[in-house]
Order: C-alpha cells, then structure tokens, then sequence
C-alpha cells in the first residue's frame, strides 16, 4: 500500500469533518434563542456586561463569521467551560474519552472474535441447520435495542444471580490484581452488551461475504489445486470476504457509537457517552457540543481507519 | 403418418403436434412480478409468521383501547408495582397504573413514529435520489456527497442535541405531544434517507439508459414524468425494502431517546418511556420492564423479519 | 492398446435447485488415453463445465449431487473418495483451466504466490524454492521478465497473460491430465491462437493428456484426436476427429459443423453455433427419447418414444440416433 493512498484518504476526510461541523453549526445557529438568552435576562447582570458577553463571543456577527471563529476555536482545542463541571471542557472529554475507548475496543474485539468464526461456518454451509439458528440468533441479536439487553443483563447477572455489579465503579477501592480483578467484573457487562450487538450484525455481514466469495470462479480455482478446504476457506474465502466486512463495519460506527452512550448510561460507565446524557440534563451546552463533534470525529477516524484497512486488504485499490 | 413427416427447422414454423408436444419442456407456469414476489415471500417462513405477530400487535394497539377500557392514568398507590393478575394482565407500575393500558396506547405512538419516520425518509430519499439520478454533473455529486456526509454523522448524539436545543420552542407552537412528535419524525427521518437515495439514484442510472426511457423521451415525455412512470416502479422492491428496515430502526431510535429520558415525557407512554420509568424498580417488579421492552423487542424482530422476507421477495440476489 | 487414464460410465450430475432437479449430466460416457487430445463440444448449456468439474469432483454439493456413475481414474473410482484422498488428485495427476481468465485467480495475492501454493502443498517445496519455482513456470509459459512479474496482482495482467498464469499453475505439478475448460473462450482472437498453441507445447513437453472443452470446431479439427460432441447433459455421438468431419452421423453434429464458416479459423465464437434453429430443452424433466428431436429435421415418432442407443458405426465411432 502507497503512502500516496493514506495521504489521499486523509485529504477525502478533511471534507467531511468540515461538512459536518457544518451540520453542528446550523443546528446550534438555527436553535431558537442563544445560549445567553438567559444571561440577558438575568437582572443581576447589568446589560453593558451582557452586551460585551455578546460581543466578545460574536454572537452579533454575521452566521459565517461566526461559524469561522467558531471553527477556529475549536480547532485551536479551546472548547469552552462546563458550567456543571467547572472544569475546561476539553480537559472534560480527555478525562472521559480512553473509558468510551476501552469498552467500544473490547466490545469489538468480542464481535470480531465472535462473529467471523460464526459468519464463516454459517456462509460456507449455507441453509444448513447451523446456519438457520446462527441467522435467526443473528436477528434477535440485532433486533434487540442495547438498552433492553442491558436491563436484561442487569436482571439476570446482577440481580436474580448476583455475580456481577449492578453499576460501573469509577473509583475503585482496591490496587494491584484485586482492581484489575473488580475492573474485569465490572467492565463485563458492558461490553457483553455492544459486542454482542454488534457482533449479531457482523454474523450477518460476514456470512454474506462469505457466500459472495464462494461462488467466485478463483475458489473453484483454489479447490481444483488441492490445498485441503481448510486452506481454501481461510486462505481464499476469508481473506477476499473480509474486503466488504470491512467497509460495512465502518458503515456501522454511527450505530456502535449510539449503543455505547446507551451503555455508558445504564451502567454508568464514566465515557463520553454518559457525560452527554449527564451534559444534557443540566443544560451544559458547551459540553454537549463539544461532545457531539468528538463522536463525529470518532465516526470519522473511524471510517479512515477502515479506508486504510481496505487498502490494505485489497491490492486493486491501493494501486489505482 | 404425422411423425414421420420432418419437423420444423425453424423455431417460427409450428413442429408436428406429436413431436413438439412430446419435446418441448414443460414451462413453468407464468407468473406476474407481483405473484412471484409472493410466493419467494411466503416461502420465508419467519418473515411470515413475524408478519401475522406484528399484524396482531398493529390490531392490538389500534382496537385495543377500545377493549380494555382501563385509563392509562388511573393513579392507584394500593395496588402499585403488582405482578400480573386478572385485574391487570400486564401488571402495574409505580403509580398502580395498569401497565396494560399503557402499552396498548403507547403502543400506537412508538409504532406511528416508527412508520411516519419512514415515510420522511423515503420521500426525502426518494426525491434526492431521483434529482441526483436526472441531473448528474455537480448537482449529483454534492447530492452524493452529501448522503456519505450524512452516513457519518453521529446520529444518536445529534438526535440528542436536536432535541435538547430544539423541543421547547416546538412544544411551545405545537403542544407537548404534537411538537415532539414532529420533532422526532423529522429529525430521525431526516437522518435515514441516504440509503433510500443511493438506491433511486442507482435505479435511474440504471435503467436511463435502456430503451424505453428512451422511447418515452421520443414521445416528449418530461423528466419528471419519466420519474414517475418508469423509474420508481422499478426502483420499489429495494426501496420498501429499505424502508422496512427504517420503520424498525426509527422505532430503536424514538425509544432509545426515550429510554434515556430525552424523548416523551412521562404521560405519553411510549414503549421506551415505559421502559425508561421501569429501569429503578427491574429488582422488585421485573415485569414492567420486561413487557415494555419485550414490545420494543417484538416489534422490531417482526419487522427486521419481515424486512428480510420483502428482500428474498423483491431482490433475490441480495443476501444483505 | 493405449493405455485408458480416465473412464467415465453412465455419470449423472444432477443440481436440485428451486425450480426442480437440473439433470445437467445426464449419462455421460467417455474415455481419455493416455497421450492424447480429447475434444469436448457442444453448444452452451449442455453440461460440458459440469462434466469437467465433476471429474475433480468441484461441483457444490448441494445443490449438486452425483445420482449414478463411476470417474474411473486409472482404474479407481474418483466419486467414493474423501476429501483428503481427492486433493492428493487435483494439481498433481488432474490439473484443471477454467473459461474466465479475468476471475480464476484471486485478486488479493500475487501470481507467484498462487503458483507457489500449489508447489508448496503438492512437492512439498519451501517458501523460498517454490516461489523460485513459480518464475520458472512463469518463464516457460512466455511471460516476459518472469523473475519481477511474479510479483504482481492478476489485475496488473491481462486476459491473455492471466491465462498464461493458469496454465502454469495448472502445470507446476505435471499433471497426468488437463482439462481445458474453454480456455480461450474469453480472449480476443489472435490471442487465442497463441494459447492454444501453448497449451499444445506445453502437452507435448509432459506427455499428458488433455481434454479440451470448446465451442470451436475449428479448434477441435486442429488439436484434437477424437471428439465427443454433447447434447443436453448427454453424449449424442463419440468419433476419432477425421470421422467425425468426414462423415458425421448425428443430425446435430452435422448441424455444428455446417455451422463452421471457415475450418481454417482456429476461432470460433459463441454465435456460430446457433445456427442451429432452436435451442437446447430444459434440464428439468427433460422429456424421453431423443432430446435433439425439437430441433431435428429427421424427427420421427420412434425418436421421442424411447432413448436411441449408442450404437457402433465405424472403428471408435459411435453415434447414438435412430438413423
Ligand atoms: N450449481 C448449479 N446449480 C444449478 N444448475 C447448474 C449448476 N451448475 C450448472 N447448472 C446447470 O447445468 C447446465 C449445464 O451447465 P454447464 O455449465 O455444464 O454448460 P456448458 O456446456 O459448460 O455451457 P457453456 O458452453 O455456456 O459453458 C446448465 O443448464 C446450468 O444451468
Ligand atoms: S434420434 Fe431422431 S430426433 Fe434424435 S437426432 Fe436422430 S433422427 Fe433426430
Ligand atoms: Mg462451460
């Protein structure tokens, strides 16, 4: 793979992040009433102060200028103050962000782990009966919105067996093996429920990838050369089915994102996720801004990530 | 004798009755796309079966109000958190309100969200898709670009942020449950035309060119009739499709916004408000979260099934 | 007497699919020596690929199925074997070629790799050595600058250079046999005569056998030493090739070769063939008796009565028509 195509992928993105800040701009700018609104009519303000609030912020610009000091602003990291956390909100999101990380991470790795092997003997044995119940397990999976299986989890793991706990801990008493230990307990769950979502729709993707691949003229090839089926299926059919898996899990990334602010709500998993929901309830806009632009950044890497993976996985791109 | 006399050499001259009726196979039977279409459909037995559930949870949720007469407020602190009982099927909820009663009627709120999400996102689709697909050049590749901008934005958190900025102004101008369910509509409508859109534009590329389309531009048909007539017929099958598996997802979505306590408010009894106001009390009466989430659950299996059945239906081929 | 290395009697493929069983293969018989060029024709549709595949026994199973027959291999039977004991066959002493150039090779490795990957399962060859191997196969199939080619994707080649690339695959192992299946259906016509011609070089250099599966009679004419022609999953008539253009017994042999323009053009195409009023009946339940009748201008009441036998009408010709 060319160093030309990472760069290339890396210019394509830089479009649609500003395309998208654009989104998140209108919305704010065609909210009715500005965030000062309440500023303005709180009488213990004197109108000069509020004025030169509004000035200072450029709230009486025109939309344009606004949405470039906006743009700078956030691109020069200085994303505002939390009024409900009075700390930075970028020191905010730092805080929060490797915890959202960790548990999307582990509940992919889950999903892969789960769903390639799945997919794979489900595609190459179409309408058998492993297929079928993978099929149909894979649609219940996919069917059921992660908020349910969460309270499902809650009900059955925490509460009917008690073996794990109810809600994450983020300040864990203990040290050395005794945390990593609660950590694991605790993170289970979690990770349980976005994996197996995620992984219910992956069992799909690859079996259909799977059968594609199949029926290709170069896995008649690789039969007719001997090399065991073993071989065949993973070094021919996997290798090649892999190729679309990819760029439909990217497809996916929105959908991962909103099943882990899901998540991180339920069991009250300290990530970005939970700190939107919490932002929301309190009214804290700069947080909650600040939050959705890291998800579509996230949805953005992610899918650049996914570009390069493509690249990597098939030659005829990355040669074009 | 008739055999005996040399039959036909060519395809147009009609073969000795005994001969031809003997040789030629035996066609199949003709049947019009529709007829085809069906029984591919009812060959898939869980699309089937999800089709008469869902059919029964549609009746339910429409006639059944007028059966269980029981109001869905009637605030009754004596008999609150009940199990299941004669007097309440489904039990009742923190308020020893029947829990019966309330799904029945939120019921048609979730399931019309669901539906009239759609609708938005077909008909945003559908006419994106069909100017893309008529004018190509810039017009069609901003279009374009616009959809894949749109398949990477975070939905769930700009949900959550439409929401948040935009719900009191509209609750304002058109009630509580009328402002917000537009709302809702819209903005999750608006957020899933893309597939629909990709899925017209390629129709009309597709067919633009085969003849017909040509015939009718001969006969000075416009543009617009073109669309009409010829193209979104043939462009259907993949659309409902689609549009299936967005009545599902809009229902995860409209649930899952209220499930984390941002969608409806606690008197209109939406399947994920339920959910939502069940989630405190899952030690004690399990059953009020299980019914409100085995309803989102029900709902979205039968038509994520159903879905599946429409694309075995309409697009053979496709396995995803 | 020539040595018999592949037999095949009475064999049956049938494919259940939704509309019905396919009997593609529907009672084949034929015979390769060992040495020499076998011709397989027949318009498109009549169970030729299958045929060839069944012999390496890549048919999907299901929807494909072998109801009745026996692939005699030297003398053993090919449709009881597992797995395991098939793959000791393919590459080594079977080696197969397929229609499409553009789709038999896998996009996502090199050339050489693919090559390698049969040396290194069948000769037991190190990475290294069989990847040194594979320029070799390279070079003696008359790709230019082997030694830098073997590196590269399929993509990178063109239809004619990629079937290069599989006849040297399909060679590494020196197989006993190989089957052709259309190798040059694909290709563009001055191409064609130099894969052809290849195939012919590189056949002579092992000393094995072939079958040939194509569409061209002219092709059959010039590289081939007996033909068996096939219609609708069965064969309708079996001669060495001079008999066959001599004096072709059956009404749809001598349909295909009147529909051959110039002998001389070693390439045919598709077309040609339907020169034959009609077209081939549906697999599905095919009908008794003679399935060419709908199409024959000799047809009598006898030929849909019963199935005609294979009869005898000269040294190794058999033609299986009432006439
Ligand atoms: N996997 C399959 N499932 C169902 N039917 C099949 C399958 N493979 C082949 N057939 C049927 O078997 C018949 C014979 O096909 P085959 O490919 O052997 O023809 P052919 O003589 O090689 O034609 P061509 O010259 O076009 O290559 C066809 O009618 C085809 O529809
Ligand atoms: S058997 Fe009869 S129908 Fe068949 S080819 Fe011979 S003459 Fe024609
Ligand atoms: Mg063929």
């Amino acid at each position: 793979m060319s160093r030309q195509y990472i760069i290339r992928r890396l210019l394509v993105a830089i479009p649609s992040l500003l395309g998208i800040s654009v989104v998140l701009f209108c919305v704010l700018a065609l909210a009715p009433g500005d965030p000062f609104s309440e500023i303005a009519a709180n009488p213990a303000i004197p109108p000069e102060v509020a004025a030169s609030l509004r000035a200072k912020f450029g709230l009486d610009d025109p939309v344009w200028l606004r949405y470039l000091h906006w743009l700078s602003a956030m691109a020069h990291g200085d994303w505002g103050f939390s009024f409900a956390s009075r700390i930075n909100v970028d020191t905010l999101i730092l805080q929060r962000l490797p915890t959202t990380l960790i548990v999307i991470g582990a509940a992919q790795i889950l999903a892969i782990v789960v769903a390639l092997p799945v997919g794979v003997l489900a595609g190459t044995r179409p309408y058998s009966i492993f297929d079928q119940v993978a099929n149909t397990l894979a649609f219940i999976g996919f069917s059921l919105p992660t908020f349910f299986t969460g309270l499902l989890l809650i009900m059955l793991f925490s509460i009917k067996l008690d073996w794990l706990p109810m809600v994450y801990n983020a300040e864990l008493s203990s040290t050395g093996w005794p945390w990593l230990w609660e950590q694991i307990r605790q993170s289970i769950m979690p990770v349980m429920v976005l994996g197996l979502f995620q992984g219910a729709s992956l069992v799909r993707y690859v079996r259909s990838a799977v059968l594609d691949v199949v029926r290709l003229d170069y896995v008649t090839t690789a039969r007719s050369k001997g090399i065991g089926e073993r071989r065949v299926i993973t070094r021919h059919v996997v290798r090649t089915a892999l190729i679309p898996v990819v760029t439909l899990v990217a497809l996916q990334m929105p959908i991962v994102f909103s099943g882990a602010i899901v998540t991180e709500q339920i069991f009250r998993v300290p990530g970005i996720g939970s700190l939107l929901i919490a932002a929301m309830l309190a009214n804290d806009t700069p947080v909650i801004m600040a939050v959705t632009f890291v998800f579509a950044c996230l949805v953005v890497m992610f899918n650049l990530i996914a570009d390069v993976l493509y690249g990597w996985l098939d030659p005829r791109i990355s040669y074009r | 004798m008739a055999g005996s006399t040399p039959a036909s050499l060519t395809a147009e001259r009609p073969a000795p009755a005994g001969v031809a009726a003997a040789v030629v196979p035996r066609k199949k039977a003709r049947f019009s796309p529709g007829q085809e279409a069906w029984r591919r459909f009812r060959r898939h037995k869980l699309a089937m079966a999800s089709s008469v559930i869902l059919g029964l949870v549609v009746l339910a949720v429409l006639l059944g109000p007028l059966f269980w007469q029981v109001p869905i407020n009637e605030i009754d602190f004596a008999s609150k958190l009940d199990g299941p009982s004669w007097a309440h099927p489904l039990g009742t909820d923190d308020l020893g309100q029947d829990i019966l009663a309330r799904l029945l009627y939120g019921g048609r709120i979730s399931l019309a969200v669901g539906f009239c999400a759609m609708m938005v996102a077909a008909v945003v689709g559908v006419l994106v898709g069909a100017i893309a697909g008529m004018s190509r050049g810039g017009v069609d590749a901003t279009l374009m670009w616009l959809a894949d901008l749109f398949l990477s934005l975070p939905q769930l958190p700009l949900l959550l942020l439409i929401s948040y900025l935009f719900r009191d102004a509209l609750t304002k101008i058109l009630g509580t449950q009328g402002g917000i369910f537009i709302m809702i509509v819209v903005v999750i409508g608006g957020l899933r035309w893309m597939q629909v859109a990709r899925l017209v534009r390629a129709q009309i590329l597709s067919i633009r060119e085969k003849e017909f389309i040509e015939a009718a531009r001969a006969l000075g048909a416009s543009s617009f009739r073109q669309v009409v007539r010829h193209i979104l017929p043939n462009a259907l099958g993949p659309v409902i499709v689609a549009g299936t598996i967005d009545v599902a997802a809009a229902i995860i979505a409209e649930s899952t916004l209220s499930f984390l306590g941002l969608g409806f408010p606690p008197d209109i009894p939406t399947w994920g408000r339920v959910l939502f106001d069940a989630k405190d009390t899952m030690d004690i009466a399990p059953h009020w979260a299980l019914f409100s989430g085995g309803a989102i659950f029900i709902a979205v299996l039968t038509i994520n099934f159903i879905g599946d059945g429409l694309r075995d239906a309409f697009d053979p081929r496709r396995v995803l | 007497m020539a040595e018999t290395l592949l037999d095949i009697r009475g064999l049956k493929t049938w494919f259940a699919t939704d509309d019905g069983l396919v009997r593609a293969v529907d009672g084949v018989d034929l015979h390769i020596d060992r040495g020499e060029t076998l011709g397989v024709v027949g318009e498109s549709g009549c169970g030729k690929t299958v045929t060839a595949r069944s012999v390496l026994k890549l048919i999907d199973m299901p929807p494909g199925r072998f109801e009745d027959g026996q692939i005699l291999w030297q003398g053993r039977d090919l449709i009881p074997l597992g797995q395991d004991e098939m793959d000791k066959i393919r590459a080594r002493e079977i080696a197969i070629i397929f229609q499409e150039p553009m789709t038999s090779l896998n996009p996502v490795y090199t050339v050489g790799h693919q090559i390698a990957e049969v040396l290194q399962q069948h000769e037991k060859l190190g990475a290294r050595q069989a990847m040194q191997a594979a320029v070799e196969m390279l070079r003696l199939v008359n790709i230019p600058n082997p030694q830098k080619r073997v590196h590269d994707y399929p993509h990178q080649f063109s239809g004619g250079m990629r079937q290069r690339v599989m006849i040297a695959m399909a060679m590494s192992c020196k197989p006993r046999l190989l089957i052709a299946d259309e190798p040059t259906t694909a290709l563009d016509v001055t191409i064609q005569a130099q894969i052809l011609e290849l195939m012919q070089e590189m056949k002579d250099k092992l000393g094995m056998s072939m079958m040939l599966i194509t569409h061209a009679m002219g092709v059959v004419a010039e590289t081939c030493q007996r033909v068996v022609v096939m219609y609708a999953g069965k064969v309708v008539e079996e001669a060495p090739v001079e008999a066959l253009f001599g004096n072709p017994r059956h009404p749809y042999t001598q349909g295909l070769i009147r529909s051959i323009p110039r002998v001389d053009r070693a390439a045919e195409h598709k077309e040609r063939l339907e020169a034959i009023p009609g077209s081939v009946p549906s697999l599905l339940d095919p009908p008794p008796g003679c399935r060419f009748a709908s199409r024959c201008k000799y047809a009598m009441d006898i030929c849909v009565r019963g199935m005609p036998p294979f009869k005898e009408v000269g040294p190794g010709h058999r033609v299986a028509c009432v006439l």
